[in-house]
């Protein structure tokens, strides 16, 4: 099959990569450990491991965009800042 | 009791997945790897890494059009869910007029997108639509396609006249849920009208409120056809809102690159205020 027209470049397949690695731990720890772990966190939300992951990547897209957008390149500073967030959201969100 | 373990279900589960797979996970992975090339065509693409974003959240024209997106999406959600309210408010709730009223309501609702444009185009046309020749007659200066003001003015008025209709049918199927002892209790507790919306009909409303005002947001923050058809982004660049200008990027001038940036950029503000709006009226519920 010619996949071509899709563009794919190591970055960006990489980075799909890792998305489909995250939602196959989730599928692992649902099955292992039913039920989502919920709970109440510091932002007064109750939330699942599942709607915790998705509050972390969204922050982390933010952290990237106004980083680029004030800063610009190079991104190690968000990465750090995003990995930060992603500890705090799983700890404490 | 024990419940019943049944894997089986997510085989039929699969043909959605592989729908949803073509339709949006493909194409939305195609633009992640657009958005960080550079093509001239015939499928050659060069890296070009973040900057087509740094370039997009730094240019005028992206602040622009984002500016004027929020002011319409905000406008017409001012207007049209307290309308819809009301509306619904003064529909019957029994009797011959219900299947009258539902279906003059549905009406706005089942027109294409592209023929609301292109009716209120000729409908406010200054010399020979009605709502223009009215206005001019009445003294106002009116000429949607020379003036900005008349513009954005026919603009929310086309989409107050295409939606509301919307949430009058969200409000009202939430309205005729409400069992007839609640209105009893308010009667004998002696609740008068305000007392009745305000501690009865809008708590019991607020879940399809809830789906009206996400599906409004939403859909008003992805307002193409019929903006387009109508002005077309004009007059000048006064009500290019996202899409339009999107648009004009991908396909008038054929920046790939600029323009995946800046729709995936687009779907992140979407996605977050989507999720800001829910998880804020579920905690309201939940409370």
């Amino acid at each position: 099959m010619n996949m071509t027209w899709m563009a794919w470049t190591w970055p960006t397949a990489a980075f799909f990569v890792f998305i489909a690695c995250c939602l196959a731990t989730m599928t692992v720890l649902e099955l292992k450990r039913p039920g989502g772990a919920p709970r109440r966190g510091i932002l007064g939300l109750d939330t699942t491991r599942g709607d915790r992951l998705f509050i972390w990547l969204l922050g982390s897209a933010f952290i990237f965009l106004f980083w680029l957008g004030f800063f610009g390149t190079p991104l190690y500073a968000p990465l750090a800042i995003a990995l930060c967030w992603g500890f705090v959201t799983f700890r404490w969100v | 009791m024990n419940k019943t373990v049944n894997q089986k279900a997510w085989l039929f589960v699969l043909p959605v997945f592989v729908l949803v797979a073509f339709n949006a996970i493909i194409p939305l992975m195609t633009v992640v790897n657009y958005s960080v090339q550079e093509t001239f065509g015939d499928n050659t693409f060069f890296w070009s890494g973040v900057l087509w974003f740094e370039e997009v959240l730094n240019s005028e024209r992206f602040h622009d059009s984002l500016f004027r997106q929020l002011m319409f999406t905000f406008s017409i959600l001012a207007i049209e869910i307290p309308l819809g309210i009301a509306i619904a408010l003064t529909m019957p709730r029994k009797g011959p007029w219900v299947p009258v009223c539902l279906v003059l309501m549905a009406l706005p609702l089942l027109i294409p997108w592209n023929v609301v444009g292109a009716m209120w185009n000729i409908f406010a046309l200054p010399d020979i639509g009605f709502l223009g020749y009215v206005l001019n007659a009445l003294g106002f200066d009116y000429n949607f396609t020379r003036q900005p003001g008349d513009a954005w003015f026919t603009l929310i008025l086309m989409d107050v006249w295409h939606w509301t209709s919307l949430v009058v049918l969200l409000s009202y199927a939430g309205l005729v849920s409400i069992p007839d002892a609640y209105y009893q209790a308010a009667k004998i507790d002696g609740a008068k009208g305000w007392a009745i919306f305000r501690h009865i009909q809008l708590p019991k409303m607020k879940r399809v409120l809830t789906i009206a005002v996400l599906l409004r947001f939403m859909d008003s923050f992805m307002i193409y056809t019929e903006a387009s058809v109508l002005t077309g982004g004009g007059p000048g660049n006064s009500t290019t809102v996202l899409s339009i200008d999107l648009v004009k990027i991908a396909l008038g001038q054929f920046d790939l690159g600029p323009a995946a940036a800046m729709s995936l950029i687009y779907f992140l503000i979407i996605l977050l205020l989507s999720w800001v709006f829910y998880t804020l009226m579920m905690r309201n519920e939940e409370s």
